[in-house]
């Protein structure tokens, strides 16, 4: 084994073993050791880049062991320039996400976020259909707890319907995926990639199902239901990571195995796709427009921004696949700082009624400085991460050509207005006007050291928490050739095998 | 790379800039220097390549691939372009070091001066990008800005409104020109200007590109029927609506068409458009700025109708004087801006209704004003009345026919162009006279407020307003100086020939203007002696409130646009949450109570549960028998 495979397999092994660890140990003691392995996991990750050997596509470096043969499930890993970016994000998040629990309690919260790195991880860096399916539902359970475990007050409906609304894709996930590995008998995404082996019904059958499992994970409108109530009920950190990189498995699966594995399938559903992403587009910014709770109006603007993604991706070219990738990650970036600053100001306030916040400008300038930064980057501002994915979607379409491929282009970018119009009612509503304290505040606030939150200034981990995600937002604005690097050969030999 | 400078420091030093801690006293000071700093440094790197690069100047590196698009981050930075750069950082070093004492009490002085750079830094991106990715770019950031500083003074209610008006209604322009760029790129492949100029596109692919770019550019250039967001933006700070009539933002379209004229050139179609759509906001901007009580916004209809007059020179072929245009009226309107917040400044309000009589107080400010309505109206040699005459002269000369666009286009410009120089110099005395002349309304009509002392009762005692501290009142003399003298450059061959200007002619087409300019100064004159100290707008009688309402725009946008989005915000809400949502509620609940249903029947006492075993026992052997005998 080279040093490259172990630091693969260690990616996915580290905050396994992690969590395990945490698990054993006293609360604060575990709060710092969890962090630790977070923060260890990244060095593996920081690793990969340098196994990549030349831009012949192709993986940069993989492992492949032999599990259960009966099944045709192989342990194996690999990493290309597609996946690359999504595990970095993954162990990018974590760390601020562990790092960001040492001022509260919460030993159980951070086994489980490694529990659930673990899974992420493992999710985009499976080769083996099996093995994908392992990992995909591997998360299910942790964000469960987690959004059960710490969440707002009506936390039990919320994960229920979250745990119930995404097995029921797995349900199709797992139809797709046996599907795939009976009629094409294998498993492995490397041999199947280009859908080799399968024929035109069996390739229509398994995009479907593997399209509806990850629409629901994506969200794709209209099977985004879950997303808002899990994200409004979800703590902090919870919605960090469901929106930072759960919601890209998603994506991320139907760009690999949906794409991949079925190509036919993919060209023949594009435009019912791009339909609904377009759909999702104007749905999801319109619904915000007439959110009343911040964290609330965050979820739904993911629902938007994810459909820009799919959007990107329906248009099966090359163009629109890389704007995929690259939509996903500043998605990553900016609402997961999005939820950090929506936690933040939830704390302070204890409310995220946009009708009962106010004022925030002259009270905590730093804060409103860096909410504006924050949904300005998501309003797709050019020159910070936002815009590359979502413009280059619109170019994609446009593109593509003919009446219907246009029409979705026009729709998409009237979206990317709306997005503006919802983030600015937003900001006018907490950064603007005279500073409302609610009685809440009030009166705690009079108790003499009832709660050190109510301080205006931002505070240490704040800061570790977010200015990694800013810097990034403006570094991946500048230079998005920090994510398509490596993608645009593995995004060739998938549109070359399209019809 | 040294164009790059251009728009990197400004940009650079703006970053920074929004990391400093808000503060009074001390803590100005870094925020300060790095502003001016930002300005100054562009304003050095363009003179000295203006003075000794060989231009035009044309780097340009791959940036990042998409798909098969490839996208460079490239300048092109001609001699045109430098012009432009220079006023642009001219005039935002004016209003940084004007910002230090007009915001001298303003706790979040740091931010602002940072955006102010961030905004100047994008405004030279525009101009100096030779590719349209950083053009769109520097575009979006302008757009970002000017939200930001609008909404900048917490004492205006109305400030976060605006601000949110101004960033919505270019936004909404931009989608246009989001989709135009698109068309532009995904035809070419490419991304850089120098390539899509020479591209071969078909008509109808052009023309619609063209267009939907004109959307963008009638957005951020305040064009009808986008431009109802400038005279709102009269809420940001004054020095920062100099900034945004001046140099940046508004020029920003105007520019853009002139980078793009070769594919303009092609296109009859986006040409008439333009046309049209200049003379509208010519007429439009004139007749409200007529009525206007308020200073600030009699300035800002004022711009939206000289951006009218580039626009439609633009329109009828002429760029070059578009761009003659743009850069005296970058002098005048900075200059009358400052001067309108040294006169704001000083009489704490923003109301012609309530100033009259400055002249004695406030010289400078005054004769400031003189040289900048004058400029404006077009007065020669003021540098307005010299890029006014190139624009009619252009459209008098489309009327005549061979150029692109049709005739009656220019005869369309031409008519409206002609017409507004009136209105303007109508307008512009009636501002000069009600602001300086007559005696102070600072009281109102009832008088000042009687006061009541120990001693005797009496009137307060008017503050005496005078000129403003010498970091307001040196920009203000300094732009003096090429708001009256930059018409006379038309006169420098080396100017002409960068501009590809015409060379000027005095002809006796110039009659026709200056009687009209006469005529429209001599009326408001008449009407101001007739009734000494009443506003000449009186006159306009019912149609006063129409002007001053800018023709109900703002209403029929709202009934238009504003209102039908939140209806169908508020039908897609209720669909998501009553039909698509309860979809999936539904079959949780409906699962649930199936599964209650037969865990009732699971519990129904022994009896009950026998005749249902036997009854069940009866069926399928009534089933084994059917099926049986059909065997």
């Amino acid at each position: 084994m080279t040093i490259y495979q172990v630091a693969l397999v260690a990616v996915v092994a580290l905050p396994a073993l992690g969590a395990a660890v945490v698990a054993l140990l006293k609360d604060r003691t575990a709060r710092l050791v969890g962090t630790g392995f977070a923060a260890v996991t990244l060095l593996p990750i920081i690793l990969l880049p340098f196994a990549r050997s030349s831009a012949d596509g192709g993986l940069w470096t993989e492992v492949d062991v032999s599990w259960v043969s009966a099944l045709n499930l192989d342990f194996h890993l690999g990493v290309d320039g597609v996946s690359y970016p999504l595990v970095a994000l993954t162990g990018l998040l974590t760390v601020l996400c562990t790092a960001y629990l040492q001022k509260s309690s919460g030993r159980a919260l951070t086994a489980l976020l490694l529990v659930l790195e673990a899974g992420i991880a493992g999710t985009f860096l499976s080769f083996d259909l099996i093995l994908f399916f392992l990992f995909f539902e591997v998360v299910l359970l942790p964000m469960y707890a987690v959004i059960a475990g710490w969440g707002g007050e009506d936390r039990r409906r919320a994960a229920r319907k979250f745990v119930l609304y995404t097995l029921f894709g797995s349900v199709f996930l797992l139809l797709g995926v046996v599907t795939v590995a009976v009629s094409a008998g294998t498993g492995d995404l490397a041999e199947l990639a280009g859908g080799a082996g399968l024929d035109r019904t069996t390739q229509y059958a398994a995009f479907t199902l593997l399209a509806i499992a990850f629409a629901v994970k994506a969200p794709l409108w209209p099977l985004h239901t879950w997303l808002p109530d899990a994200h409004t009920q979800a703590p902090t950190v919870g919605s960090v990571i469901l929106a930072g990189v759960l919601l890209k498995m998603g994506t991320y699966g139907l760009v690999r195995v949906g794409v991949g594995v079925a190509p036919l399938g993919a060209e023949k559903a594009a435009p019912v796709l791009g339909i609904l992403a377009v759909a999702a587009i104007l749905a999801g910014s319109l619904i915000c427009l007439r959110q009343t709770e911040l964290k609330r109006l965050i979820a739904y603007s993911s629902v938007g921004h994810m459909g820009f993604v799919l959007l990107g991706i329906a248009t099966l070219s090359e163009t629109g696949l890389q704007a995929a990738l690259l939509g996903n990650v500043a998605h990553g970036l900016i609402t997961g700082l999005l939820f950090f600053l929506a936690g933040a100001i939830k704390d302070r306030a204890h409310t995220g009624e946009l009708s009962e916040l106010g004022g925030l400008r002259e009270t905590a300038p730093r804060l409103a400085g860096v909410l504006g930064f924050a949904a300005i980057a998501s309003l797709g501002l050019p020159g910070l991460a936002g815009f590359w994915g979502e413009a280059f979607a619109v170019v994609a379409a446009v593109q593509r050509g003919g009446g219907l491929w246009t029409t979705l282009a026009v729709l998409a970018a009237i979206g990317g207005a709306l997005t503006a119009a919802y983030f600015l009612r937003l900001l006018r509503r907490v950064t603007h006007g005279p500073a409302r304290v609610p009685a809440t505040v009030a009166s705690t606030a009079l108790a003499p050291g009832a709660n050190g939150h109510l301080l205006p200034g931002v505070t240490t981990v704040e800061w570790l928490a977010w200015s990694p995600l800013a810097a990034l937002t403006l570094a991946v604005g500048l230079a998005p050739a920090l994510v398509l690097i490596a993608t645009s050969a593995p995004v060739r030999a998938l549109t070359e095998a399209l019809p | 790379m040294t164009a790059a400078l251009i728009p990197g420091v400004p940009l650079l030093l703006g970053l920074i800039g929004l990391l400093l801690p808000p503060g009074d006293g001390d803590r100005r000071r870094p925020a300060a220097t790095l502003g001016i700093a930002g300005a100054a440094a562009s304003l050095l790197v363009t003179l000295s390549l203006l003075l000794f690069a060989h231009k035009p100047i044309d780097v340009s590196t791959h940036w990042v691939s998409i798909g098969g698009i490839d996208l460079t981050i490239g300048f092109t930075v001609g001699v045109a372009a430098l012009y432009v750069a220079l006023a642009v950082a001219t005039v935002a070093l004016f209003v940084q070091i004007y910002s230090v004492a007009y915001l001298h009490d303003d706790p979040r002085y740091a931010p602002y001066a940072a955006q102010v750079s961030l905004f100047t830094g994008a405004m030279l991106l525009v101009v100096t990008s030779g590719d349209l990715i950083g053009v769109l770019v520097g575009w979006e950031v302008m757009g970002a800005c000017s939200y930001l500083l609008i909404g900048h003074d917490r004492r205006l209610p109305e400030a976060p409104a605006a601000a949110v008006k101004a960033f919505l209604v270019t936004r909404v322009g931009d989608v246009g020109f989001l989709l135009g760029v698109a068309v532009l790129i995904a035809g070419a492949g490419t991304s850089r200007i120098a390539d899509l100029r020479t591209h071969d596109y078909s008509s109808g692919t052009l023309t619609a590109a063209l267009l939907l770019i004109l959307a963008g550019v009638a957005g951020k250039s305040a064009q009808f029927p986008l431009h109802t967001w400038l005279p709102d933006a009269m809420a940001g700070p004054t020095p920062i609506s100099a900034l945004i009539h001046a140099a940046t933002m508004v020029a920003a379209g105007v520019y853009v068409v002139f980078r793009l004229y070769p594919l303009y050139d092609e296109s009859p179609a986006a040409l008439a458009t333009l046309g049209v759509m200049a003379a509208i906001t010519i007429l439009l901007g004139a007749l409200s700025a007529t009525a206007q009580d308020d200073m600030k916004r009699v300035l800002a209809w004022s711009t939206v109708s000289q951006i009218g007059y580039m626009t439609g020179a633009l329109a009828v072929g002429s760029p070059a004087a578009a761009l003659f245009h743009l850069l005296t009226h970058a002098a005048f309107k900075a200059l009358l801006f400052l001067a309108a917040g040294a006169v704001i400044h000083a009489v704490g309000t923003n109301y012609l209704s309530r100033m009259g009589g400055l002249r004695e107080h406030m010289p400078v400010t005054f004769w400031s004003f003189v040289v900048g309505l004058g400029a404006l109206a077009g007065v020669p040699p003021l540098s307005g009345f010299w890029s006014k005459e190139n624009v009619l002269t252009a459209a008098a000369h489309a009327t005549e026919g061979g150029g692109t666009a049709p005739v009656w286009v220019g005869w369309v410009v031409w008519l409206a162009a002609l017409f507004a120089v009136l209105i303007t110099a109508w307008y512009a005395t009636r501002l000069l006279l009600c602001a300086f002349f007559g005696i102070s309304r600072e009281h109102g009509p009832d008088g000042p407020d009687w006061e009541i002392g120990f001693d005797d009762a009496r009137y307060t005692a008017p503050a005496v307003p005078h000129d403003p501290p010498g970091a307001m009142r040196w920009p203000i003399l300094i732009l003096t100086i090429p708001a009256a003298l930059l018409g006379l450059v038309a006169y420098a061959p080396g100017f002409r020939t960068a501009l590809e200007m015409e060379d000027p002619h005095l002809s006796v087409a110039l009659v026709l203007p200056l009687v009209l300019l006469a005529a429209g100064a001599g009326a408001a004159w008449w009407l101001w002696q007739a009734v000494p100290g009443a506003d000449p707008a009186a006159a306009l009688g019912p149609a006063r409130h129409l002007f001053a309402s800018g023709f109900h725009l703002d209403t029929i946008q709202d009934r238009l646009v504003v209102r039908p989005v939140r209806a169908i915000a508020k039908v897609v809400t209720a669909t998501d949450e009553k039909v698509v949502d309860a979809a999936v509620e539904g079959t949780g609940t409906g699962t649930t109570g199936v599964g209650n249903a037969l865990a009732v029947a699971h519990r129904v006492p022994l009896p009950t549960a026998a005749v249902a075993v036997l009854a069940g026992a009866l069926l399928l052997g009534a089933v084994a028998v059917w099926f049986g005998a059909a065997t």
